[in-house]
């Protein structure tokens, strides 16, 4: 660590340190940036190899490859380290680069507790993981973990889950606390709120919503913890608690932390279009309010997952309407979105393939919400696989489109090299193929009446699954694409220019390819 | 804004070490609970729950240490005084969104699930489950009494949480006082009324175990005394672990006054306790009205 | 590179397309429109939303493939520089925002009579257990449990699976057509989800709560539907089938299940050898409780104790007896005095204490369990 002049002096000049202990006591907002990056993509692989034990089971009817508990299990932690492990790390991996390189900022605001945020998680997901092979099994009861399944019926390992919940909660809340902090204090000269970069407004308002609600989850899992050890009756009628209370708590954080994983994906694909449309971004201020208002929306829309539970008219009514306005500030966003590329001079790189196909794709997840919304519809909708393939199309080709097309589009300037463009299209093309081969059909058999979390099937759903199996294995295999593109980017030296892209706007791009450790030691002069 | 002279540390070994201790602290508290519930004795977790403690209490005192270097060094800008301020205030909001929780837990048994068990409103059938349970708030009397036995009485709330609450606010006036001090650079009063507050935070955490013992050995008022106990224990729980906390960065404070760490001009860390303890003090106001009183 | 970019979606595309026409069976791809009136309600307003959705789809598609068509640098084309219009921009959040009162105009009107919990000709108390439906019917002394009937065989691939693979149960429930038949809802454990789509109803049934659901099912039928809510290991197994009958059908049956009763309890008073027990028991215990305790009595360590060697089920009779009949509260082991008849209940703890090596020689006889039971 060195005395403290030896730290002062060190500070700006140099380069990173050597060896593991560069990654490991870091406070660069680059270094812990990528490792947040690497991690996703290593939960991204493990996620989508549970997935792929879910789909091969479903191939056929009939029990095939494991047992019920087992497949119950990989749900479970399908959706948790997608949803914990994959996404948001991701996410927050491209702010810790990008923010403070778009904002004219020096680094993070708290580097020391920026890499706490970040060395927490993968013990958190040690811990999670090694449920697998503890006494009883992993966690068994879905990502939404619904009490008393997960209180009283729950395997010993739930102890460990709840205290890995805890574990990630901390993380996020720190993460989110110091991108607030920065980019509210950290701007350069000249930097005012409304000429931030999109992707830097959308992250301001996810990091608030993060901080609302990741307590909540913490406050949730910790009545759990005390009603499966020390006797409470939160969530149990004989004590004149209510199971349904954990669902209140729990969808009060869990809808919040849905547009936690699509705000900031709103705020890449806002960067990428103007940039290969050649114009500018189409009613920007109209942006960040329809941000805004998604964000306050949020928060009064979480009963619409708990429309069965059977709440009283008037709650029930009060919840569609709310969900249902959320289609309006959207709407405005994917309007915005086409009228930045309507009379533009569009070209087609990988960046712009995958953020074309996530406006259409996301848009049509967003339709399905929205006929979710509508709870008496949504009776025959609910626990189906018609949900599962709501989320799947906003959050895979949502969320993870959008992640791949930020790592394209930012990966000239991350390693200073272009990646190979024939290899990123045959990418897109596999993934957008495979995308829609793998969860389209799920809409059929969802509305045909398959419930989800469901290990065997009544035959008349065998078919469409079948292909909805086929196209899982080609969609996680093409995602080997994505790994092999990003290693040959680091390796084979093609370099890259400053400005990398042709329309590309911005501060980041005002610097050199790659991007130096210390960026903007000296703050930038925004006009 | 200038960011001329914005601080940025370089390599920090505290946090993979305080990632390290919170993995231990949770791997022996996951183990030692399941024991205990088990009933399989502690073992050997409990020891690693309290390495992962005491090691994340070095790393902390070492991790502030350098930052009080830091600060006195005189490495840190206003801006960064900004960060810290922005960081302590979201850190609070985030605190007030954990009792959010347990609150709204409170009304929702409260309002809903409570009355419907009872018969009343439109999940009233239910009542067919619990024949003869009335609605009631307190609730004495549960669903099912043998498996949730209910209190035999609640704290008076005009006893120990009236006079809790009395120490609490006049706690918060003694903290203002002393940052009154500590603006006017007045040393002696600046000890003297962060020791009255310390102190205040004491005498309330005492009084609030005499209430747990009171509960526990005569109300029969128990984390199994079903929703009541449930409620009140969770909420004036982690509201007593925070005046423990809040006490503790007191004293911490009081020491740094003592070695002269602050000036008039520059005391965020005293800040950031004091608004932490308003936190604290307000917290307790809510829970006087909704869980005592009302 | 240009025949990649646009070769492989077509040819792929066309794969995806080919492969499911290839299974030729009949395939559902949307929702039924349902038996009753609320389900064909729900079933127009499913249609409506979907069209309006399809259509503001073909327009915002079709603006953005225009632009990516005509719109692009190889084509020559050169950005415009407008990048703001107050007054597209006010109409279009006025335009979807009067699209949704529109949805939501016939949604609360449906909800409203979904709502409707006005007298019931007939009440049944549906008790979701892991993994099986009970059904009480109130008033009327009647209550029996419904669970899967597939074989084993047909789910571990050994048999050819049936028509009505996993729809099936030994029990269904039974209710008269055209008659309004009111359902309360609950749980003995965890959380189940009551769903039959031809009726459009799913309701969770939550423990220790009670939620009312209604149907009317104008014609005689067989409508099949699935537990809707994840309730553990086996909630793909726990399936429900309604047989609507006409009314003279359905008092028939009142009378048939009555009798049926009275010679069950007849059964418990014949005196039972241990090889009947036995056999008896084997086939109670593979039903009801081989699910978690295995079929070979070996349990899954961890989630559900042995039987095989277990001290309790060699040991004395007395406590064996009272854990089947009364359950263990705070695990999985339910109270079995209800779903099973006594000779059911003295067959499989009989069996139990003889099976895998467990030699005990006990035999629990019927009257035994009936004079416990009172
Ligand atoms: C990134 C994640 C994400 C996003 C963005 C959304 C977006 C939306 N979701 Fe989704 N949702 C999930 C992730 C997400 N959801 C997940 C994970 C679950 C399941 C959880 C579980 O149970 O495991 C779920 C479940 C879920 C349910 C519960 C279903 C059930 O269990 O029965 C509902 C119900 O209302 C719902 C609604 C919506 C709505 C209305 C939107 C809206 O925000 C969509 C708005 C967008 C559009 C409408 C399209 C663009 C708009 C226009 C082009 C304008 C014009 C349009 C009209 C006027 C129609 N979602
Ligand atoms: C961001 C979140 C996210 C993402 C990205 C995904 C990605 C995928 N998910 Fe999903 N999923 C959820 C979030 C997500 N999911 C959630 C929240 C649930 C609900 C859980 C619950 O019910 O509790 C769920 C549930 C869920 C189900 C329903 C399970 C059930 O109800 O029982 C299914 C079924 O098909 C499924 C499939 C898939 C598939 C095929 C992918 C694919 O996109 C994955 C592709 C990725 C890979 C395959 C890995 C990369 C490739 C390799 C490692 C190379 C090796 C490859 C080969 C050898 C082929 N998911
Ligand atoms: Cu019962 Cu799912
Ligand atoms: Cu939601």
């Amino acid at each position: 660590m060195g005395t403290l002049e030896q730290t002062v002096e060190t500070e700006v000049h140099h380069g990173p340190a050597r060896g593991i202990t560069r990654w490991l006591y870091t406070t660069n907002h680059k270094d812990i940036g990528s490792m947040y990056l690497w991690f996703s993509l290593l939960m991204f692989l493990l996620g989508g190899c549970m997935a792929l034990t879910i789909r091969a089971e479903l191939f056929q009817p009939g029990l095939q490859l494991m047992e019920p508990n087992f497949f119950n299990q990989m749900t479970t932690m399908h959706g948790l380290i997608m949803v914990f492990g994959a996404v948001m790390p991701a996410f927050v991996g491209l702010a810790n680069w990008m923010v403070p390189m778009m904002i004219g900022a020096p680094d993070m605001a708290l580097p020391r507790m920026n890499n706490w945020s970040f060395w927490i998680l993968p013990f958190a997901f040690c811990m999670m993981v090694a449920t697998l092979f503890m006494e009883g099994g992993a966690p068994n009861f879905g990502w939404t973990f619904y009490a008393p399944l997960s209180t009283t019926y729950a395997p010993p390992s739930v102890t460990f889950f709840i205290f890995a919940v805890h574990m990630m909660g901390i993380s996020s809340i720190m993460g989110a606390i110091n991108i607030i902090a920065t980019i509210l204090n950290l701007r350069a000269p000249g930097m005012t709120m409304m000429k931030l970069p999109l992707f830097v407004w959308t992250w301001l308002i996810t990091a608030f919503l993060l901080i609302a609600v990741m307590p909540v989850l913490a406050g949730v899992v910790t009545m759990m913890l005390m009603d499966i050890h020390f006797g409470t009756s939160f969530f149990n009628a004989a004590g004149g608690g209510d199971p349904v209370l954990f669902q209140h708590v729990f969808w009060f954080f869990g809808h919040p932390e849905v547009y936690i994983m699509i705000l900031p994906a709103f705020g890449i694909v806002s960067q990428i279009i103007p940039t290969f449309a050649r114009k500018k971004l189409f009613g920007y201020a109209s942006m960040v309010y329809a941000t805004a208002s998604i964000a306050f929306l949020a928060f009064i829309v979480w009963a619409h997952h708990m429309f069965t539970v059977g709440m009283p008219l008037a709650g029930e009514l009060f919840f569609m309407y709310a969900t249902m306005l959320i289609a309006v500030p959207t709407g405005v966003k994917v309007f915005n979105w086409v009228a930045t590329m309507f009379r533009g001079s569009m070209t087609f790189e990988t960046p712009m393939l995958f953020a074309l196909a996530f406006v259409v794709l996301f848009t049509i997840g967003g339709f399905s919400g929205l006929m979710l919304a509508i709870a008496p519809a949504d009776f025959q909708y609910h626990d189906t696989y018609f949900v599962v393939a709501h989320f799947h199309y906003v959050l895979v080709p949502g969320a993870i489109f959008s992640i791949v097309a930020a790592v394209y589009y930012w990966l000239p300037k991350w390693t200073g090299n272009m990646y190979n463009e024939t290899m990123g299209r045959w990418h897109f093309w596999l993934s957008f193929i495979g995308v829609n081969v793998t969860f389209f059909p799920m809409h059929f058999v969802g509305l045909a009446g398959m419930p989800r979390r469901i290990p065997d099937y009544a035959l008349q759903f065998a078919d469409f699954n079948a292909v909805a199996s086929v196209g899982a294995f080609m969609f996680g295999l093409s995602q080997l694409l994505l790994v092999y593109n990003v290693v040959q980017c680091i390796r084979v030296k093609r370099p890259a220019t400053a400005e990398v892209w042709e329309g590309a706007e911005g501060l980041e791009w005002t610097v050199p390819s790659p991007a130096p450790y210390h960026t903007f030691a000296q703050p930038p002069l925004v006009k | 804004m200038s960011t001329e002279s914005y601080y940025v540390p370089h390599q920090s070994r505290w946090p993979i070490l305080a990632s390290i201790a919170l993995f231990l602290m949770a791997m022996g508290a996951g183990g030692f609970i399941n024991n205990l519930s088990a009933q399989d004795g502690a073992g050997f977790s409990g020891i690693i729950l309290l390495v992962g403690a005491g090691l994340l209490a070095v790393i902390l005192i070492g991790w502030f240490r350098n930052v009080i270097n830091e600060s006195r060094a005189g490495m840190y800008s206003d801006q960064m005084d900004a960060s810290y301020r922005w960081g302590m205030s979201w850190f609070i909001f985030s605190e007030i969104m954990f009792f959010a929780a347990f609150f709204g837990a409170l009304f929702y048994v409260r309002t809903l699930a409570v009355p419907w068990l009872g018969g009343e409103g439109d999940k009233g059938v239910t009542n067919m489950l619990w024949q003869g349970f009335e609605a009631q708030w307190p609730l004495m009397t549960t669903p099912d009494m043998e498996a949730f036995p209910g209190p035999k009485a609640v704290i008076d709330p005009w006893h120990i949480p009236l006079l809790n609450t009395v120490l609490l606010l006049s706690s918060s006036v003694t903290v203002t006082l002393a940052h009154r001090a500590l603006k006017q650079n007045n040393r002696d009063w600046i000890v003297i009324w962060l020791a009255a507050t310390v102190l205040l935070g004491v005498v309330f955490i005492y009084y609030q175990a005499e209430e747990y013992v009171l509960a526990y050995q005569e109300l029969g008022l128990t984390l199994n005394a079903g929703i009541y106990g449930a409620t009140f224990f969770i909420l004036t729980g982690f509201h007593g672990l925070h005046v423990t906390l809040g006490t503790f960065m007191l004293l911490v404070i009081w020491f740094r006054v003592m070695r002269g760490h602050f000036s008039p001009k520059q005391h965020f860390a005293f800040e950031a306790v004091s608004w932490y303890w308003h936190f604290v003090d307000v917290v307790w106001v809510g829970l006087f009205l909704f869980v005592y009183i009302l | 590179m240009k025949i990649i970019g646009w070769g492989l979606p077509a040819l792929f595309g066309a794969l995806g397309l080919i492969f499911p026409l290839s299974a030729a069976a009949e395939w559902q791809v949307n929702l039924g429109p349902g038996v009753t009136e609320i389900s064909r309600a729900v079933y127009d307003l499913h249609m409506t939303i979907f069209w309006v959705c399809v259509a503001i789809g073909a327009v915002v598609f079709g603006v953005m493939l225009y632009s990516i068509v005509h719109h692009r640098k190889s084509r020559g084309a050169k950005a415009h520089n407008f990048h703001e219009n107050t007054l597209v921009e006010i109409i279009w959040t006025v335009v979807p925002f009067v699209i949704l009162v529109g949805m939501a105009v016939p949604a609360t009107a449906t909800l409203i009579k979904m709502y409707d919990q006005s007298e019931a000709e007939l009440d049944i108390q549906v008790t979701g257990y892991q993994w099986k439906w009970r059904y009480q019917y109130l008033g009327e002394d009647i209550d029996f449990f419904s669970s899967l009937s597939t074989p084993r065989e047909q789910i571990s691939n050994d048999e050819t699976k049936g028509e009505h693979y996993l729809l099936e149960v030994d029990n269904a429930m039974v209710i008269p057509a055209g008659k309004k038949v009111r359902l309360l809802l609950t749980a003995n454990d965890v959380i189940h989800s009551w769903w039959v789509p031809d009726l459009a109803v799913k309701k969770d049934a939550i423990p220790g709560f009670i939620n009312e659901a209604w149907t009317i099912a104008p014609e005689p039928g067989i409508y099949r539907g699935q537990c809707a809510e994840l309730c553990g290991k086996d909630h793909g197994f726990m399936p429900i089938v309604v047989d609507v009958r006409s009314e003279e059908d359905f008092n028939q049956w009142l009378v048939e299940m009555k009798q049926a009763k009275a010679q069950a309890s007849d059964a418990a008073t014949k005196n039972w050898t241990l090889a009947e027990l036995m056999a008896k028991g084997e086939e109670v215990y593979n039903r009801a409780c081989a699910a978690c305790h295995q079929p070979n009595g070996e349990g899954i360590p961890g989630a559900f104790p042995a039987l095989k060697g277990s001290p309790m089920m060699v040991g004395d009779p007395a406590a064996h007896i009272d854990v089947v009949l009364n359950g263990k509260s705070g695990t999985a082991m339910q109270a079995f005095r209800d779903q099973l008849s006594a000779v059911e209940l003295a067959a499989v703890i009989t069996y139990e204490r003889n099976a895998w090596g467990n030699t005990t020689g006990d035999l629990v006889s019927p009257a035994q369990i009936n004079t416990l039971k009172q």
